[in-house]
């Protein structure tokens, strides 16, 4: 139908209407360069148009039992004259034109009028309930608006092609029969469902011509959406950026003497931060999801051990930077997992010294590994005074209670790794490839 | 911002000349910040140029045909990858060093396959920087741990996975799963080579050949990642 087609004709038309036309002037009536009142020049003015076609207009409706000249005297007495006077030239070509189409108009309403009003009643009745909706229409509608419906119709008579013809030539088809057929069944026969027949066709015609206005109607509304969710947008942005980094960036300016507390708290924001941009939970997140999702479940082991790391630089002011590969549901075994590598990250924390620890987690089809090193000063693992079981307890047990295994490299000097290792449940394999 | 402050050295190869290293990001705080670090400490790296924008950026490199650009990931104006784009295939000599404060795989995954022969972040310290610029500068990779993990993750296979279009650019061998794996651990290559027995030279064959799968391979992961962006 030419509906679907329609926006691919009007979308172009509207920009080039932008906001450097000055704003339409109101109607006043012409001082200057006038024939009768002014009237024909000062609405072609408002209309921009060439006042020949306004005249003409004028000069057809008389032909409609008067109508025209109705129409004049009644814009002669309700428009205002121009304030102040200015210069025009009228042409004496002009000025014949002009004589001659009032000398036309008013042979027109005379033979008009003569013939008798049971020939055009059935044009002029429903042209004329037109013609006042679309002066109501025009009255009402703000400037911009103004501006966009004369590039649309200067678009659909000049370069919108047969479409727009055919489209507005049906809409009129429709609305006229519709209206002579309702006349006549009233006169005719009165029957019921002729009435509904011609109301029908009344309103397919009328949805026919206003194609275009519902169609910039919605696309109106969805700019309005698009505008809507974009402020809602950067008033988030602003509220979270308020929220965590300016408050951070204060607290870091009070704190500026203490290197470790300040160090702890800008680890901690660009964790937060990092968090809120790309993490499965943050703003970017919620973008692709459509925003619908809710508070996502710490159900995964990689969020569980991210969280852990920063669980552990928050406390002992120093940086784990976590890799991981892969990702899997958390289970109990896993959980154990992710508690030893906590224990374990909290050991390079406090003994070896350093400010910097890495974590790294793999998951594969059929077991876990967890790799936590420092380049810190190590231990020999033989000679652990007898009063540290935490390695021992928090993760040697953990581990053996759930099948786990766990390596220990250190020497004096280079630093420690755990690597723990906890095999996969075969059923959570399947449901994770699923 | 395009400084020239030194023209052009003669190309003579020898040991004595220092790196030239052309900085490019768009926060002057970050790019005096690597000037100290680099500039005084480091004897063989200097820092020749500097510039804030794509397009200050493509003219300064063309200028002075620096060694090594240390590019960030994040500009307006289409970012690294941007000037990888309109400068490697004119000057393929040049190598690039990408450096971001990014955690999203696609931005890195991106550069690098734009071009790019490591990916290094910015809380690194200047005599690590010094190190990867060595090695880029050497026709070697970098590759910090986090890109390691990245490009495990991609190059896992995923049961259900489409299968490999090219099993020589879509696969890692398990040598190179072994070097990347203890490279995402945060080992160094010295180290990497005492672990699995194998020469330093290996090692950094090994990588460069990660590197160049990364760079050429197919794999949906890879290319989803760099169509995000626009590059493919």
């Amino acid at each position: 139908m030419t509906s679907t087609s329609e926006p691919a004709q009007r979308v172009p038309a509207a920009p080039t209407a932008p906001a450097a036309v000055p704003g339409r002037a109101p109607v006043v009536r012409r001082r200057s360069g006038r024939l009768v009142a002014g009237v024909a020049g000062g609405i072609a003015d408002h209309l921009g148009i060439d006042v020949l076609w306004v005249r003409g207009a004028f000069t057809l409706l008389a032909a409609l039992s008067g109508a025209g000249v109705i129409a004049y005297v009644l814009c002669w007495v309700f428009i205002r004259q121009e304030p102040a006077e200015v210069v025009r030239h009228v042409s004496r070509r002009e000025r014949q034109q002009a004589l001659g189409l009032a000398a036309l108009g008013l042979g027109l309403a005379i033979a008009g009028s003569a013939l008798g009003g049971t020939v055009f009643g059935w044009i002029i009745g429903p042209l004329g309930v037109a013609a006042v909706g679309a002066a109501v229409v025009w009255r009402e509608a703000d400037e911009s608006r103004r501006r966009r419906w004369t590039a649309g119709a200067r678009a659909g008579v000049s370069g919108g092609g047969w479409k727009t013809i055919a489209r507005v030539a049906a809409g009129v088809l429709f609305v006229a029969a519709g209206i002579s057929v309702f006349l006549l069944g009233r006169v005719n026969l009165g029957q019921v469902q002729f009435t509904l027949l011609a109301v029908g066709a009344t309103l397919i015609g009328v949805g026919v011509l206003t194609v275009p206005w519902w169609v910039r109607l919605m696309q109106e509304l969805g700019e309005e959406r698009r505008e809507r969710i974009r402020v809602v947008e950067r008033a988030e942005i602003a509220a979270h950026l308020h929220d965590s980094v300016l408050q951070t960036l204060a607290l870091i300016q009070k704190q500026a003497e203490q290197p470790r507390e300040v160090r702890r708290l800008a680890r901690g924001q660009e964790r937060e931060l990092r968090g809120w941009l790309h993490g499965p939970t943050g703003y970017g997140a919620r973008k692709q999801a459509g925003g619908t999702d809710g508070p996502a479940e710490p159900g995964t082991l990689a969020e569980a051990v991210t969280a852990a790391a920063a669980e552990v630089e928050d406390t002992y002011a120093v940086t784990v930077r976590p890799v991981v590969v892969g990702d899997c549901p958390l289970d109990e075994q896993l959980s154990a997992l992710v508690a030893a590598s906590r224990e374990a990250m909290v050991n390079a924390a406090k003994h070896a010294g350093v400010t910097e620890v890495s974590l790294y987690v793999e998951v594969e089809a059929d077991a876990v590994s967890v790799f936590v090193r420092d380049r810190g000063v190590g231990f020999e693992p033989d000679q652990v005074p007898a009063d540290r079981h935490g390695l021992e307890n928090s993760v040697h047990g953990r581990m053996a209670r759930y099948g786990g295994s766990v390596k220990l490299r250190s020497a004096s000097g280079e630093g420690t790794e755990v690597q723990l290792e906890m095999s996969r449940q075969p059923q959570k394999v399947r449901e994770n490839g699923s | 911002m395009t400084e020239p402050s030194e023209s052009p050295e003669p190309a003579e190869q020898d040991e004595a000349t220092p790196i030239r290293v052309f900085l490019v990001d768009d926060h002057a705080l970050f790019r005096s910040g690597v000037r100290a670090e680099l500039d005084p400490g480091v004897a063989d790296v200097t820092v020749v140029g500097e510039a804030g924008s794509v397009a200050e950026a493509v003219a300064g490199i063309r200028h002075l045909a620096p060694d090594v650009v240390l590019l960030d990931v994040h500009m307006p104006d289409g970012g690294g990858a941007e000037v990888l784009r309109q400068l490697r295939p004119e000057l393929p000599d040049i190598v690039f060093l990408a450096l971001s404060v990014s955690d999203a795989a696609e931005d890195v995954i991106a550069v690098i396959r734009a071009g790019a022969r490591g990916y290094v972040t910015k809380t690194i310290n200047g005599r690590e920087l010094a190190e990867a610029v060595r090695r880029v500068r050497a026709g070697d990779a970098v590759f910090s741990p986090r890109l390691a993990g990245f490009v495990l993750d991609a190059f896992s296979d995923r049961p259900g996975a489409a299968p490999p279009v090219d099993p020589e650019l879509d696969r890692l061998t398990p040598r190179e799963r072994d070097v990347l794996r203890l490279l995402a651990r945060g080992y160094a290559y010295k180290e990497i080579a005492a672990e699995l027995f194998i020469s330093v030279k290996t090692v950094e064959t090994h990588v460069s050949s990660v590197l160049r799968k990364t760079q050429l391979s197919n794999r949906y992961e890879l290319s989803r990642w760099a169509s995000d962006r626009r590059l493919v």
